[in-house]
């Protein structure tokens, strides 16, 4: 009963993001050169002179600015964000069609980077003397500025041009009508090198964020009790200093939501991926403004959702923040 | 200052760094004289490999490649620092007032902070550029406007912290101006934290400005490293060199201003850097 009324609590404080949101798109809209029609119908020049004056008339472009945002909060709240006449469809559709990719490529992205980072600074952090340390620390800080698209390109050319062991682009073999458990693997085997060049700056985070926190950890004094009454260094810190430790990287993790989005548009741009960062490259190579526009609201929208999720994360591990 | 700076040069990863660092700005300094003539000329036949003619290859067009590196270094650097300063600028003025007046002021400047810190910086900054219209200029504003939200924190927590303290006090009880505390007794006193954080934050716009480019939102008639690796792509089945040595140009700049960063993080903030 308390989780939900937290839940309703942080729902209640995602609207004014939203709200935000919707406030900046509305913005950028006026910011641009040019009428705001010519933005909204994607300046191609696609549109056709009676769609122009029907948009001028949808949105009230002809009214008093106070008249046009609240038109434009109408229709966004009835997620009418608008048609893309270079896609022949609605903006929404586009999108959710797209969704789906994004989210499993980002979804993977990000376990791998959460579990393997995790264990990377643990790792690093319990062998301070030994050769771990170094290695884990100098691997961290180059993954940390390497470019994930460039990351990308050097995978296909080693192991999809050279050894041929991957596929270089796609959500799956085209032609091939696999079903079950082969259609997975075919996924799966598609997905390695995106899911890798994308997590791997994230990994980096993870792993400094979490060898710091287990060094802050050690520390202190309940770890001093776990190894007086004779745990094994093992039970120590699986049993105690993990979850203490995890906090702070749970913590990142909810603040790099938003990045990794960012992120996976360039990825999907290098591997072909089918998803919303295609969408939005191909959206940019046609000025189709309005497009990617809607790309920003949803996935605004879905870092709220995200940061929701981290949140629930957070109170079942540390259960004291729940109020 | 002095103790400052043997601590830096005693971390040995932060010397690494500052070397890296000046030996791109040795390139960007003498690309000039190195490589005469604009870096969009063509300059041989097209995709020679490297090692030949051209140290590091020619591209699609006859580019050379190494050229093209040299001078977009200094697109790169450009960027980077000019969106940093801008954002330390922005993040500054709206993390002192809040921190300054307290209050309401710092409650709705605070949230507008953590609102721009949600959404996702990368793709506010593509749409910025596409807005703008692809130019150096638009890049610098859309990677600094995803990228103040930081410093404000920041600097509003210093203030914070720094409120009450007698000099401060001392200053308006001599009826100094807000805007004279503020910018000239304050801000001053968190120096060495920004110079931190902000030199961490370079990497960062510059990794930001390699992705921008590469999805053809640079300036088309500014040689830059996302540039040549986007132009590079459709042939990097037989020319991967056209690829490869703009990315590592970006992944040495980075790592170089990082650890630079984290050495003055150590320096200037002993007691805080603990990592």
């Amino acid at each position: 009963m308390r989780l939900f009324r937290y839940l309703g609590h942080r729902l209640l404080l995602a609207v004014p993001v939203i709200l935000g949101i919707v406030v900046l798109n509305f913005f950028l809209i006026h910011l641009a050169p040019g009428d705001a029609a010519s933005v909204l119908a994607g300046e191609s020049g696609a549109a056709t002179p009676e769609y122009m004056a029907l948009l001028r008339h949808k949105f009230g472009l002809d009214q008093p600015l106070s008249t046009q945002f609240f038109v434009y909060l109408l229709n966004m709240a009835h997620l009418d964000l608008g048609y893309s006449f270079r896609n022949d469809s609605p903006v929404v559709t586009l999108i959710l069609d797209r969704l789906g990719p994004t989210l499993l490529l980002m979804g993977t992205a990000f376990a791998v980077a959460l579990v393997c980072g995790t264990l990377l600074g643990l790792v690093a952090a319990t062998g301070r003397r030994t050769w771990r340390d170094p290695v884990i620390s100098v691997m961290s800080l180059v993954a940390y500025a390497t470019p994930g698209f460039w990351l990308g390109l050097m995978m296909i050319v080693v192991f999809a041009i050279r050894l041929a062991w991957l596929p270089t682009s796609g959500l799956d073999t085209v032609g091939a009508d696999n079903e079950g458990w082969d259609e997975v693997i075919d996924v799966a085997r598609h997905m390695v090198m995106p899911a890798v060049s994308l997590s791997l700056f994230y990994l980096a985070v993870y792993t400094r964020v979490m060898r710091a926190s287990v060094l802050e950890q050690t520390g202190m004094d309940y770890v001093v009790t776990a190894r007086a009454k004779g745990q094994t260094e093992v039970g120590v810190m699986l049993g105690h200093v993990l979850r203490n430790a995890l906090l702070p990287v749970v913590t990142m993790a909810g603040v790099q939501a938003g990045n990794l989005i960012g992120g996976s548009i360039v990825v999907e741009t290098v591997f072909g991926w089918p998803g919303i960062g295609t969408l939005a490259f191909n959206a940019l190579q046609s000025r189709d403004l309005n497009l990617l526009l809607g790309i920003f609201f949803v996935s605004a929208c879905l870092v709220v959702v995200v940061n929701l999720v981290v949140d629930l994360i957070y109170t079942s591990l540390d259960p004291r923040i729940e109020r | 200052m002095r103790a400052a700076l043997q601590r830096f040069a005693r971390n040995r990863l932060a010397v690494f760094g500052a070397c890296v660092l000046l030996g791109l700005l040795i390139l960007v300094v003498t690309s000039p004289l190195v490589f005469p003539g604009d870096p969009f000329r063509l300059a041989g036949k097209p995709l020679q490999p490297p090692g030949q003619a051209f140290v590091l290859g020619t591209d699609t067009l006859g580019r050379d490649v190494a050229a093209g590196i040299a001078y977009g270094a200094r697109t790169s650097l450009l960027i980077g620092v000019g969106s940093t300063l801008s954002a330390i600028l922005f993040g500054s003025i709206v993390g002192g007032i809040a921190g300054y007046y307290r209050g309401g002021v710092e409650i709705v400047l605070m949230r507008v902070t953590e609102f721009f810190q949600t959404i996702p910086a990368f793709v506010l900054a593509i749409l910025i550029v596409a807005i703008l219209s692809p130019s150096v200029p638009s890049e610098i504003i859309a990677i600094a406007a995803v990228s103040w939200p930081g410093i404000a924190r920041l600097v509003r927590g210093e203030f914070v912290a720094l409120g009450g303290r007698e000099f401060v006090q001392a200053c308006a009880g001599l009826g100094a101006s807000d805007a004279r505390i503020i910018f000239h007794h304050m801000l001053p006193n968190c120096a060495s934290s920004i110079i931190a954080v902000g030199s961490l934050l370079i990497g960062t716009s510059i990794l930001t400005e390699a992705g921008l480019s590469f999805l053809g939102l640079g300036d088309p008639n500014v040689m830059s490293w996302g540039l040549i690796i986007s132009a590079g792509r459709a042939v990097l089945r037989s020319a991967w060199w056209i690829c490869t040595f703009p990315g590592v140009a970006i992944l040495l700049t980075v790592l170089g201003v990082n650890l630079v960063g984290d050495g003055l993080n150590e320096a200037l903030n002993p007691k805080l850097a603990r990592r």
